[in-house]
């Protein structure tokens, strides 16, 4: 078994969220009448966060959650229950009324045995608790001062630090009994500029399934001052262009083009209701050969890193596109048995309050063999992306757009102008098939990932490449 | 008194002298149900609750104030969600203009926010109503080939705030929705549209309507391609409305503003907007999705006019950020549940209706795009810039009709110029899950990429 994330303890941890001969008497009370798979989730969760803003420490919050969600399947059919009550009685409560949908009978289904425990601790050097709060304060007041040194068109500056941990225990009937310790930290700065064009805004975010050693290797000065940059650097922007035109992204831009155009389209639970425009592509060309693509839960430390998925899955490592062919979809428990294969480790939720359901992890492109500066030298004109926003994609029509938060002008292979921000739209197997340079560097970026209600922490990486043509919709004719 | 307000109620009378406390508590029951091909994929039942407490530590400099919640209502929780608040209350800057709501004297609304029917149809009629939401889209059409999701959900959340400025509130609501989507098209090509119905219970939902909905949005699809680029009018669908309006919201709290995070920022009196626009946040309406009768602090919600006939006349504010502008809060305090704290924003967003219908707006433009749905909102629209770029499809208008469908496109311009820009307003209110009503909105001057 692959070990992504945390050390493979083999004991429980502590405090046991659940006892093994409690989990056993709900896991046979969720399948008495008739289930054939039933689960357990337990969770335990706990956050703080610290936001300075307004030049104060204007509010710290902390919270707790801890709860269980239970999943009787029959058939094609899931029932579901979840209840902030760990009690055995709680717990019996729920599993009755997931349950319920398996009201028509059957044998009832044996329980396997569970497998010893296979529990993981987090790999974090520095648990959030072992840390003065007042240390964490000071990364705050440092942000600040460090972007609002930048510059006197800086107006303001929001810098926010938080930090979480969650405890969960997957049992199934099949067997499966897990657990894992995930800790997560993230720094976030938001600074607005003020100039005669109005008002910009400048972002810069990290985030890693770390501890407060996170804080080893990044300065947040230079988080402050890059967010700072990006603000003001916009005072100045032009329109951005309005039509189509070569791209050129920067290494570590967001990656959330892969994770938009084609990263939701490969997820498991559209490709067996035919609702993706990658269905049945198994096998083909769907992306310039140019293009290797891989989902992995278990690079450590990355912002979608963990050591077993929400359904007690070990995380590993996928290959979805190799060479512009398509390779694999990703996959949950439900949707892989019922094509009869294994899980991929996708399987996913937010909180015990919800299902889980196909879900990538840590989405990237492996890099090239060019040089970036090589490959923005040989675009005569063009858009430079140097930082995108958010996305969307329409998995059955393939359709995407991509926020920029930092772009320039190509000129004669030379980035020149800012321009203000705006969305790129394309379809999802037509840029693939426009990546015609891809570069040698390379880096990820953590991103909160949206579907069906739910999400989730996910990383997102691409070395510098070039789309030969997208439709970029900025308001200069 | 409710069980919610006595435990919420039982919390604060734990301060002491130098303190406030505000404690706001939450319990739902939901239920969740998905159907596919004719069977159950997923039914969910569950209550949950939670308490959020805040600390104000008075101070000769300012109050300070701490948040902590938790995910249940257990006394461990409860007293654990106290106590950390009361820490991280210690950690915080001294501001001025920190304080708990104080009760203004505003009468609360006598709104019926929970269905008197809501128990009436049962589980097995809920499973019912979406297979069939499911088996009419299937087969209402020959070009659906699709039905990705139906969907039926309903629940009651009630919640109770009290603190120790006199704040004694709760309240109850109930809500419902179906919504499903479908895919048209063949083997080489897909369009999607989706339906919905909200209510306050499921005795209340349209399935037709919601089934009709996605029917047509996904088939008048069919044949869609991307249009060169061009300067244009825009017509926006209701749906497509609500959703620009509630972003407009965020630029209209006054939080934003007094912290200089809005394009609305010093323009107070002056003319924002073309003069038939009036613009009012009104979470009085019964027929608001956002209907509320106490805001996140407790106080009575209350219309507040925001634009009037072109011009910015106010704010929505809650208590921190009144006291920051050297105002009083407006009843416009929302918190995302008991996770989070107040801040101030907007409900219940209308824009007065015009005189003309959907029809007629549209028989008046010799040529525009008419807009069905929107994407990547949150990446393209920024309510501090004003910069407004986001994907669109929909389908061309030519000589006052519907022409060919159109994907693959943005549209484009700022918030500042749409509002200036607004050409007609429809008289086809349509209320929305959401903060904002929607209607149809002819707007000029955008710039269309495409090809």
């Amino acid at each position: 078994m692959p070990v992504a994330n945390g050390t493979l303890v083999g004991v429980s941890i502590a405090p046991e969220l659940v006892a093994p001969d409690v989990i056993d008497r709900v896991l046979a009370e969720a399948v008495a009448r008739g289930g054939e798979m039933a689960e357990v989730f337990c969770e335990d969760r706990t956050s703080r966060t610290a936001m300075f803003d307004d030049g104060r420490v204007e509010e710290l919050a902390s919270g707790q959650e801890r709860g269980a969600g239970i999943r009787v399947i029959l058939g094609e059919t899931t029932g579901f229950a979840h209840t902030a009550d760990l009690s055995e009685a709680g717990l019996l409560e729920a599993a009755r009324a997931a349950a319920a949908v398996a009201k028509q009978g059957g044998g009832g289904t044996n329980v396997v045995g569970l497998e010893k425990r296979r529990a993981y601790s987090t790999n974090a050097v520095r648990l959030h608790d072992d840390v003065a709060t007042s240390e964490k304060l000071e990364l705050l007041a440092k942000a600040n001062d460090a972007a609002r040194s930048v510059g006197g068109s800086i107006s303001q500056v929001q810098a926010s630090y938080a930090e979480g941990r969650r405890r969960i225990l997957v049992a199934t009937t099949e067997g499966v009994n897990a657990s894992d310790d995930q800790v997560r930290t993230r720094f976030n700065v938001i600074c607005v500029a003020t100039g005669d064009s109005g008002l910009q805004t400048g972002f810069e975010s990290v985030a890693r399934t770390e501890g407060f050693e996170l804080f080893d290797t990044v300065n947040v000065d230079e988080l402050g001052r890059i967010a700072a940059t990006r603000a003001l650097s916009k005072l100045q922007a032009r329109p951005a262009p309005s039509g189509e035109v070569p791209v050129v992204l920067a290494g570590g831009s967001g990656g959330v083009l892969f994770h938009e155009a084609c990263g939701h389209g490969l997820e498991a639970d559209h490709i067996v209701k035919d609702s993706s425009v990658y269905c049945g592509q198994m096998g083909e060309l769907v992306a310039s050969p140019l293009v290797t693509l891989v989902d992995d839960g278990t690079v450590t430390g990355e912002w979608g890193a963990f050591s077993i998925d929400d359904e007690g899955r070990p995380a590993q490592r996928n290959v979805l596109i190799e060479n512009g062919v398509l390779t694999d979809y990703m996959w949950d428990w439900l949707r892989a048995r019922k094509e009869g294969r294994p899980s991929s480790g996708n399987g996913r939720r937010e909180t015990y309050q919800h299902l889980p359901m196909v879900r990538m992890t840590n989405t990237f492109l492996l890099a090239g063999q060019e040089d970036p500066e090589e490959i923005v030298a040989q675009t005569p004109h063009g858009v430079y992306v140097a930082k995108l926003g958010g996305g969307q994609v329409n998995t059955a029509t393939g359709d995407f757009v991509f926020g920029t938060t930092e772009a320039y002008l190509i000129e004669d292979g030379k980035i020149t102008e800012p321009l203000r921000d705006a969305n790129l739209i394309g379809n999802g197997p037509e840029v693939l098939r426009r990546i015609d340079a891809i570069a040698d560097d390379f880096s990820m970026m953590p991103g909160t990932c949206g579907k069906d209600g739910q999400s989730v922490p996910v990383g997102c990486g691409q070395p510098t490449l070039r789309i030969t043509g997208v439709t970029f919709g900025g308001t200069a004719a | 008194m409710s069980e919610l307000l006595e435990l919420a109620t039982r919390v604060i009378e734990q301060a002491n002298g130098k303190e406030g406390i505000e404690a706001y508590v939450a319990r739902g029951t939901d239920t969740e149900l998905r159907i596919y091909d004719g069977a159950i994929e997923s039914l969910s039942t569950a209550t949950s609750a939670g308490i959020g407490v805040r600390v104000l530590i008075e101070g000769n400099e300012g109050a300070q104030v701490g948040f902590a919640w938790s995910g249940s209502l257990d006394h461990e929780a409860v007293d654990r969600a106290l106590r950390e608040a009361r820490e991280n209350a210690h950690f915080a800057s001294p501001d001025p203009y920190v304080a708990l709501a104080q009760l203004d004297g505003v009468a609360p609304s006598d709104l019926a926010l929970t269905s008197a029917t809501f128990d009436e149809l049962t589980l097995d009629d809920k499973i019912a109503m979406t297979t069939e939401l499911e088996a009419m889209t299937r087969g209402g059409d020959p070009r659906i080939r699709q039905v990705d999701s139906a969907d039926f959900g309903d629940g009651i959340v009630e919640s109770a705030i009290a603190s120790t400025t006199g704040i004694r509130v709760s309240s109850q609501r109930s809500n419902a929705f179906l919504s499903v989507s479908a895919l048209a098209g063949d083997g080489d090509e897909t369009q999607t549209g989706s339906g919905f119905s909200v209510g306050r219970s499921a005795g209340e939902l349209d399935l037709r309507e919601a089934s009709s909905q996605a029917i047509e949005r996904s088939v008048r699809m069919l044949g869609a391609a991307k249009v060169p680029s061009m300067k244009t009018t825009v017509v926006f669908d209701p749906r497509v409305t609500s959703t620009i309006l509630s972003v407009l919201g965020g630029a209209l709290s006054g939080e934003a503003v007094v912290k200089g995070r809005s394009f609305f920022e010093g323009r107070l009196g002056e003319r924002v907007a073309n003069q038939d626009v009036n613009l009012v946040d009104d979470p009085t309406n019964p027929l608001a999705y956002g209907a509320a009768i106490f805001d996140g602090e407790g106080l009575a919600c209350r219309r507040n006019v925001l634009i009037n006939q072109g011009i910015l006349e106010a704010f929505v504010y809650d208590t921190v950020a009144a006291r920051r502008a050297g105002t009083s809060s407006t009843g416009s305090a929302t918190r995302g549940g008991y996770g989070g704290t107040p801040g101030a924003g907007c409900r219940a967003i209308v824009l007065s209706p015009g005189e003309q219908g959907a029809a007629e707006i549209l028989s008046g433009i010799e040529r525009g795009l008419y807009v069905q749905s929107i994407t990547g909102v949150h990446s393209g629209v920024s309510p501090v810039s004003g910069d407004f770029s986001v994907g669109a499809e929909g389908l061309m208008i030519r000589n006052g009709a519907f022409a060919e469908p159109v994907r693959e496109v943005t549209v484009a311009s700022t918030m500042q110029a749409m509002l200036l820009n607004l050409t007609a307003i429809g008289n086809d209110l349509t209320w929305l899950p959401g903060a904002a009503c929607g209607q149809t909105l002819a707007i000029a001057d955008f710039q269309l990429s495409g090809s």
